[in-house]
């Protein structure tokens, strides 16, 4: 997992509130087999509309959503957050967010910033205003700012610590790598291998 | 100065479950943060891997341990036909996918047509890798299973299971202890089903929710490996994390002589280790629960969700007798689903299909129960019969002792391994509005097939149903003794 300081580019305001993980990817495209490639999944749906704010030529390759509130609620799909990082997202503005997502959000990269309601609103006026501006978060300052605007966002310590330093679940284990390995000397030498194959002593007579 | 500190008079009397914990601690938790817990066997398959794999591709991780882990197929595969490709393209991308990883991170597969292929929850045991004392994990909820043995075993998502691939840990919160009391003797035709149902129905499906359930007393103690793993498995259904049993003479007799089981000096180094493992004598559950055995009767679910169930003698509950609102609700809504009315007698329901499989009821002792109920009879009319044995080399078994032969000329169909008609992810699914008598372990709706009804039993009321054509015990059919199931401890067939 990359770590993550700032992001600063376009970004896409989403007038809705409410956007259930079902709605960030349909459950057709939960039968796939691998973790990428779900960019068109993305907004499914919604994207089926030529006027649909993400099919707008403005906003293409934006890497920050400015959503509603009580985004990433329903269903805990993973492959929700999958999908906005594939889709090339790095942060998702929301004024209330999914518990379930947040935290999946957190442990793939993606920044979940949560700011006050009035400030999505404002957020969102400034880039209707003039689609291609950049927009900077800054997760040092816990900051979103876009022309003169800067608003404050909120973001646990926790998950805040873990991005800057570039730490996924995998990643935070492995910092305890000598431990597992310290552990693995103890282990008895009778606990059960699946390597090398052994076969049953009475194979024969099956 | 201080006496020195004897450990074995100080130490604080510990559950089993607490022992298994403490023995795989990797690095305590501190201020709230998860304890690192080690992972010794780690059970794969073709549904809840793909991403894992993926995302340690994406990452260039390798696998830490291929040497503790196992991949079997067994959800999508086909048990008809089996040397055929797989029609839905979904379940074949599924396989294929797990036989290109498996080779690429170098890990043990056991494919379709493998002699050791089958349900991933009945290949650990049978190979002897399940073990007293052992953490277990597998990316499906009935991992449960595995507890039989006296090891912590339970199920995970697939992002922990791209993490136990990673680094063989998981970052875990200790869970709470639940003894579950079954005391007294079974008597004849009820069985290790009919004990886990009637758990379920009195504690409920949230009942275990955040517990490890450890079942003692003398009619588990009775119980053969295969009875104990019935039980286990669907600690899951009453919402528990885990279920566990002490490890005894029961346990070492079934693992003695398996593939992976320890040899030589070795065994004798593991049995010291397992015998120390059972919960010491004053040690405390946060809950315990007691069932008693000898008044028990064959059960039955008449609902949707596991804990819907009463016994076989009952009739169909009236939801207006229920006091809580919510359960009141799903009760309705259950027999609405169903087309069940309340006060019918259970025995009084007629059944289109009887499935007897799943990694609940599919090991050798289900089918010689299964088997020596229809033996030398018909099955009834117009009902649909299908025995799928839970791994290949349970069916190789099953022949070799001539049981194809008693279900083929009762009328059922012998089938290849797998999951099969416990959640028709296959071909294998009821229609809508068909009533089945499984001995599997979920009656959600639509679980065995779109609009499909599904009634839990126990092997022995699967065969006395398919004889009767409604839902039926052993004793219904005229036998004053019926086989008494589930309760040999010797001279089991590997
Ligand atoms: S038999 Fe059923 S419950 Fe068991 S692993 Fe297969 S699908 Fe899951």
């Amino acid at each position: 997992m990359e770590k993550v300081t700032t992001v600063t580019g376009g970004a896409v305001p989403l007038r809705r509130s409410n956007v259930d993980t079902d709605q960030i990817i349909p459950a057709v495209f939960l039968k796939r087999v691998t973790k990428t490639g779900f960019d068109d999944a993305l907004f499914h749906e919604w994207r089926k509309d030529p006027e649909f704010v993400l099919n707008r030529p403005e906003h293409q390759g934006a890497k920050i959503l400015i959503a509603g509130p009580d985004f990433g609620t329903g269903s805990s799909r993973e492959h929700a957050v999958w999908a906005l990082r594939d889709y090339g997202f790095d942060v998702v503005v929301s004024s209330r967010f999914g518990d379930i997502f947040r935290g999946n959000s957190g442990k793939q990269g993606l920044l979940a910033a949560q700011v006050a309601y009035e400030d999505v609103e404002r957020l969102w006026e400034v880039v209707e205003a003039d689609p291609g501006i950049p927009v900077t978060v800054d997760l040092v300052a816990r900051t979103v700012s876009t022309g003169t605007l800067t608003v404050a966002f909120d973001i646990d310590d926790y998950t805040r610590w873990r991005l800057l330093e570039g730490l996924d679940d995998i990643g935070l284990t492995l910092r305890d790598e000598e431990a597992i390995a310290e552990f693995e000397t103890h282990r008895a030498a009778w606990r059960p291998k699946t390597l090398p194959i052994r076969e049953p002593a009475e194979s024969g007579s099956l | 100065m201080n006496a020195p500190i004897d450990s074995a008079t100080t130490a604080r009397p510990r559950t089993l479950a607490e022992k298994v914990w403490d023995a795989h601690l990797v690095k305590k938790g501190e201020d709230g943060t998860p304890d690192l817990i080690y992972i010794d066997l780690h059970l794969v398959h073709e549904v809840t891997s793909p991403q894992a794999f993926d995302g340690l591709r994406m990452a260039g991780r390798p696998v830490r341990r291929p040497d503790l882990t196992i991949a079997t197929e067994d959800h999508n595969t086909p048990t008809l036909a089996i040397d055929q490709p797989i029609a839905d393209p979904t379940s074949r991308i599924q396989i294929e996918t797990l036989r290109k990883n498996a080779a690429e991170f170098g890990i043990r597969l056991h494919s379709l047509g493998d002699k050791e292929q089958g349900i991933v929850h009945v290949v650990g045991p049978q190979l002897g890798l399940t073990q007293p004392g052992i953490t277990v994990v597998c990316g499906d909820s009935h991992t449960s299973t595995h507890g039989a043995f006296g090891a912590m075993a339970f199920g995970i998502g697939t992002s922990e299971v791209e993490h136990v691939l990673a680094t063989q840990t998981l970052p875990l919160k200790p869970f709470k202890t639940m003894a579950i009391n079954v005391e007294g003797t079974l008597r004849p035709g009820v069985t290790a089903k009919d004990i886990i149902l009637a758990v379920i129905a009195k504690i409920g499906t949230g009942g275990g929710q955040g517990y490890v359930l450890e079942y003692r007393g003398s009619a588990i103690r009775a119980l053969s490996m295969d009875g104990r793993m019935t039980i286990c498995n669907m600690s899951i259904e009453a919402g528990a994390r885990a279920g566990m049993v002490a490890p005894d003479e029961t346990t070492y007799a079934y693992l003695k002589g398996r593939a992976h089981a320890p040899e030589g000096d070795d065994w004798d180094a593991a049995v010291e280790h397992w015998n120390t493992l059972a919960t010491d004598e004053g040690a405390s559950f946060d809950a315990e629960v007691s069932i008693d055995a000898d008044t028990l009767e064959p059960f039955v679910t008449w609902g949707t969700n596991p804990g819907q169930g009463v016994s076989l003698s009952e009739a169909v509950p009236d939801p207006a007798t229920i006091d809580d609102q919510h359960e009141r609700a799903a009760a309705e809504r259950a027999l609405e689903y169903m087309d069940l009315a309340a006060g019918t007698p259970l025995k009084d329901i007629k059944v289109d299909a009887v499935f007897m499989g799943s990694c609940t009821n599919s090991r050798i002792e289900d089918l010689r129960a299964f088997a020596s109920i229809i033996k030398g009879k018909q099955k009834a009319e117009g009902v649909r019969v299908m025995v799928v044995p839970g791994s290949a080399r349970v069916r190789l078994e099953a022949e070799a002792e001539g049981l194809d032969k008693v279900i083929t000329e009762f009328g059922a169909e012998w089938r290849f391994a797998g999951c099969s008609m416990c959640l028709g992810m296959n071909p294998d699914q009821l229609a809508p509005g068909e009533r089945c008598a499984s001995t599997s372990n979920r009656n959600f709706e639509g679980r065995q097939g779109k609009g499909g009804r599904t009634h839990l039993v126990s092997p022995l009321v699967a065969a006395a149903t398919a004889i009767r054509g409604t839902l039926s015990s052993p004793w219904d059919l005229g036998l004053d003794t019926g086989p008494a199931a589930h309760s040999t401890t010797e001279g089991e067939g590997h």
